[in-house]
């Protein structure tokens, strides 16, 4: 089939690339240079490769890229950096939430999801939440704590944009 | 030979430590979270192309054709590769790193199968093209035709005499045994004898990240491998399969996205060492999750079957234990799992006579190698259920017929090895017990169960391996501190674990050190990120090189202050004096001075671990490893009367860890292997039927979500008896062994009979909860110091 030129809006930036029509979301992403989106099975069971997609989680893998013709998309990256790391990525950090690190990013965005639409989860909320995002190394006691660590310096701060104002409530925040 | 001595640091007498033992955040964390930590799969080249490999579809064939002409007709396909164009292209798959002694299990597999097929996944052939999907186009292009041979799919047929050929003579892989004191003798004095078999499955390691690299040819003809892997030292392995020296392969490690053993083996690099050396350009492998599966190795499936005698009063007397491993289609690591499985076969108990006979051997399904334990958690599975059956047996508490037989420090192990740490497993069995709290009352459909293991896990590797770690730490001007290290950071810390010591021993703020891991050319080999050794080998290596510059710096601060050596202390960047901190060199001005007289500001250590001479082949008597961690889990479950479904209420893990370095990551270490061991007991199956893998994603073989099981609690012990840096013992693989047993006898007192095959499906408790309704079930008894329930 014929290729077709999109428009990616990631992280703030609009990319023009020119895809085929089963080119996935994830695999636009990470030829774009987004390799934070990780690749850990390419049909939704992992959830590595999690993304906002004009504010709605979606696992990257499970989206053709055409899908996101035009779209805002916000992944892991685009939330903080070293010098001024997203409240969910510190947490992450300092609560021995990461260990590899490779389900790290999905799990964030996860986080991010249900803290937009949910500021003081329950345990049970936060496991259900993140119960589509694999994690291997922690037995995830650690990133729950992270979540609820996340939730506590979220709701002391009323900062509710990130360094670069990407990090805006998501859509299912608005509706939830 | 060098005899290890822990000198006791009981509590209370500690050095005062300020970064070592604080919980502080892990230096490669928050790059981690910011996704800014490049992956394997993150790198790409100029002028790249991309590897894709052709695996074989059934497990046991002759190759009748494999004719690639086709593929390598289509355009932009650079290379294709097959068996026939590398005839002699072997991989040692055992002793990986850097091994001094050279003791060959006779394992060498094909890098390309040219003959016949031995297992579904097996590499045939090897593409590399413009991009993934010209590469896929090639693969689909290859005329491929198999004349299916017979297989044989277990490791007990495959020892008889008629059984299909895998590999060598009889398929037998390895066998050791142990032959200690008079068999006859203790079983003769034991009041009741008490025998059970114990089966367990294949367990994928299902670490999120596949495997992946990129590999290029440099000016100076070295190819360079960009892999995650937990052996940097495989370039040996690799340049040892081509034929060209070693000083002509590097590999340069990354963050591994998981390893748990699997990446121990060699992975991606050899088929991108090959290809890169044949097109000339950089190429890139990626294996999909499904190829991952294939592609490497499982824990192995073992049948276990204890018969032990015992006095009434709980005294062990005699033990006979044997032990059958699926070695799989090659044998990989499988000869020094079955060691470690033989070696820890009693368990951490007392037994003066006993006989251990194991054997594994090589069938027509998936190979299997290392998985964090090592054979372990399967030696576990057999002890500690068989612990608890004897005291069924004996109308006995579980706990106090384990504490009956319990090893103490100055104990021998089943192969005649002295303990020299410290032993507190009844501290951590008790403790574990303790932490699960009052016990949930069973309801008219779901019954309780509770259970424990007590466990002992090496840390090091083995002795006669004459294993070795080197590191680099080096003070830069400014004061801050540098690293370097080929320490592969699988995840768990272990770069981390060397800076919290640097920064600790040479007075500075976790954040001014860096270090630089996992490259074989440029950073000191540290050897493998396996056996729970990085902490122990590589954390001395580096207590020592900094010790070395902490020293140097010491003594000149001592003399621009004019005070002895000794009662000078180094913190916060600053050399001060112990009693009056208000005397002090910063520490910059400090490396200045010392760097304008030419005194020495870096240093490279070597650690050696203890080296030993092996073990008697006929008796299996002798020192295997460094040292050991014991542990313990207790587990509260619930069995669904209806449906078979089994609910982890509650689990709680101790463990002595000697001395935790980062309490934050031994805790993430504890809770994560708990985890992994919970999922073997209860859910991880990885089905293999007639040789074919029938759970080829994470969408069939299912491992633990946020919502399967409770946290685990932790207790993190600290005798610093270790013999690791500041009386460390190692956790990584220890945390997971007590988990499965643990799990298993909590079922089996829910149910008063015992499921004896992993996992415990809710098939398998239906059917025991059918077998309870002809069989009178055990009558259920008091458990663990409680009263019995109603």
């Amino acid at each position: 089939m014929k290729e077709k030129s999109v428009v990616l809006n990631v992280n703030g930036r609009p990319h023009e690339i020119v895809l085929a029509p089963n080119v996935t979301l994830l695999q636009a992403l990470r030829e774009l240079g987004y390799t934070d989106v990780k690749n850990g099975c390419e049909k939704g069971d992992c959830g590595a490769c999690a993304v906002f997609l004009d504010g709605t989680l979606v696992n990257s893998c499970l989206v053709l890229a055409w899908q996101a013709d035009g779209a805002r998309i916000l992944t892991d990256s685009g939330l903080g950096t070293l010098e001024h790391p997203h409240p969910i990525q510190e947490a992450f950090a300092d609560t021995g939430a990461v260990q590899c690190g490779f389900c790290t990013p999905g799990m964030i965005l996860a986080t991010k999801a249900l803290l937009d639409r949910n500021p003081d989860p329950t345990e049970a909320e936060i496991r259900e939440a993140l119960s589509g995002n694999l994690c291997r190394c922690t037995g995830y006691g650690q990133i729950v704590a992270a979540v609820r660590l996340s939730a506590e310096r979220l709701r002391k701060s009323d900062r509710t944009r990130g360094p670069r104002g990407l990090d805006q409530p998501s859509e299912e925040g608005k509706n939830g | 030979m060098n005899r290890v001595t822990p000198k006791p640091l009981p509590e209370g007498e500690l050095p005062p430590l300020r970064q070592v033992g604080r919980p502080l955040r892990r230096v490669d964390a928050l790059g981690k979270a910011i996704g800014a930590t490049a992956y394997a799969a993150d790198f790409t080249m100029p002028n790249m192309l991309h590897a894709k490999v052709l695996r074989s579809p059934i497990p046991s064939a002759r190759i009748r054709r494999l004719d690639v002409s086709k593929a390598r007709a289509l355009p932009g396909v650079a290379c294709v590769l097959t068996g026939a164009d590398l005839p002699d292209a072997k991989l040692a798959t055992d002793m990986p790193g850097q091994t001094g002694r050279s003791q060959r299990a006779g394992s060498d597999a094909p890098v390309l199968a040219t003959d016949v097929v031995r297992f579904h996944g097996e590499p045939l052939a090897l593409v590399a093209a413009e991009s993934v999907t010209l590469a896929e186009r090639a693969l689909a292009k290859i005329e491929l035709e198999l004349d299916p041979l017979p297989g044989v799919f277990d490791p007990h047929e495959a020892m008889k005499p008629d059984a299909p050929h895998v590999y060598g003579e009889d398929n037998v892989i390895a066998r050791w045994q142990i032959r200690k004191g008079d068999l006859e003798k203790g079983m003769a004095e034991a009041d009741l004898v008490v025998e059970n078999t114990f089966r367990m499955p294949f367990v994928e390691h299902a670490y999120l990240e596949p495997e992946a690299g990129v590999a290029w040819v440099d000016e100076q003809d070295v190819i360079n491998i960009r892999v995650c892997t937990q052996v940097v030292e495989h370039f040996r392995s690799v340049a040892k399969a081509l034929g060209i020296p070693q000083n002509r392969v590097r590999i340069r490690g990354t963050m591994v996205g998981g390893g748990f053993g699997s990446k121990e083996d060699v992975t991606v690099e050899i088929f991108l060492a090959l290809l890169a050396r044949e097109t000339g350009r950089p190429v890139k492998l990626v294996y999909t999750r499904e190829e991952s599966f294939l592609a490497s190795a499982k824990r192995h499936p073992f049948t276990i079957t204890h018969r032990t005698g015992v006095k009434k009063n709980g005294r062990i007397t005699a033990a006979h234990i044997t032990m059958v491993a699926d070695a799989g289609a090659y044998p990989y690591l499988t000869p020094y799992v079955l060691l470690y499985a033989t070696g820890m076969a009693a368990g951490p108990y007392k037994v003066d006579h006993l006989h251990v006979d194991s054997v594994a051997a090589a069938t027509h399904q998936p190979f299997t190698s290392a998985f964090r334990g090592f054979g372990g958690p399967q030696a576990a599975l057999g002890y500690e259920q068989q612990m608890d059956e004897i005291a069924g047996a004996l109308g006995m508490d579980p706990l106090m017929l384990r504490r009956a037989n319990y090893l103490r420090t100055g104990d021998t192990t089943g192969t005649g090895q002295e303990i020299r740490s410290a032993v507190w497993l009844e501290e951590c069995l008790t403790r574990a017990i303790a932490a699960l709290g009052e016990r949930t009352p069973d309801s008219p459909t779901r019954r309780i169960g509770r259970g424990c293991a007590s466990t002992f896990q090496s840390y090091g590797r083995i002795t006669w391996f004459h294993d070795t770690s080197r590191a680099w730490v080096g003070v830069e001007q400014d004061g801050t501190v540098v690293i370097r290290c080929g320490v592969p950071d699988i995840g768990a810390g272990q770069s981390n674990s060397l800076c919290q010591i640097a920064a600790e021993i040479l007075g500075v703020p976790l954040e001014r050190v860096t270090i630089y891991a996992t490259d074989s050319a440029v950073t000191p080999l540290a050897g493998t990120s396996t056996a729970t050794r990085q902490l122990y080998m590589s954390g001395n290596a580096v207590s020592s090189a900094a010790s070395t510059i902490r020293t140097c710096l010491a003594r000149r601060a001592a003399e621009e202050m004019g005070v002895r050596e000794d009662e000078v202390d180094l913190a916060n960047s600053r050399a001060f004096v112990t009693n009056d901190p208000s005397q002090f060199i910063e520490l910059a001005n400090l490396v200045k001075k010392c760097a304008a007289e030419g005194l020495p500001l870096s240093h490279l250590a070597q650690f050696n671990a203890p080296f030993t001479e092996g073990i008697d082949p006929e008796t299996g008597q002798g020192d295997i490893w460094p040292d050991f961690t014991f542990g313990a889990q207790a587990v509260e479950i619930a069995v669904d009367l209806g449906t078979g479904q089994i609910e982890l209420l509650k689990s709680a893990a101790c463990h002595d860890v000697g001395r935790a370095i980062n309490p934050a990551a031994v805790r993430g270490q504890i809770a994560g292997g708990s985890h992994q061991g919970l999922g073997y007991a209860l859910m991880e199956d990885y089905v293999v039927k007639e040789g074919i893998t029938e759970t080829p994603s994470l969408g069939e073989y299912l491992i633990p979500t946020s919502s399967d099981f409770p946290a685990t609690e932790v207790i993190v012990l600290e005798s610093g008896t270790g013999i690791g840096p500041f009386g460390a013992k190692g956790i990584g693989e220890p945390a997971l062994t007590p988990a499965a047993p643990a799990v298993a006898n909590a079922v089996a007192d829910a149910l008063g009979v015992r499921i004896r095959e992993l996992p415990l499906t809710p098939e398998r408790v239906l059917r025991a909860l059918d077998r309870t309704r002809s069989v009178a079930p055990r009558v259920r008894r008091g458990m663990y110091g409680e009263k019995a329930p109603d």
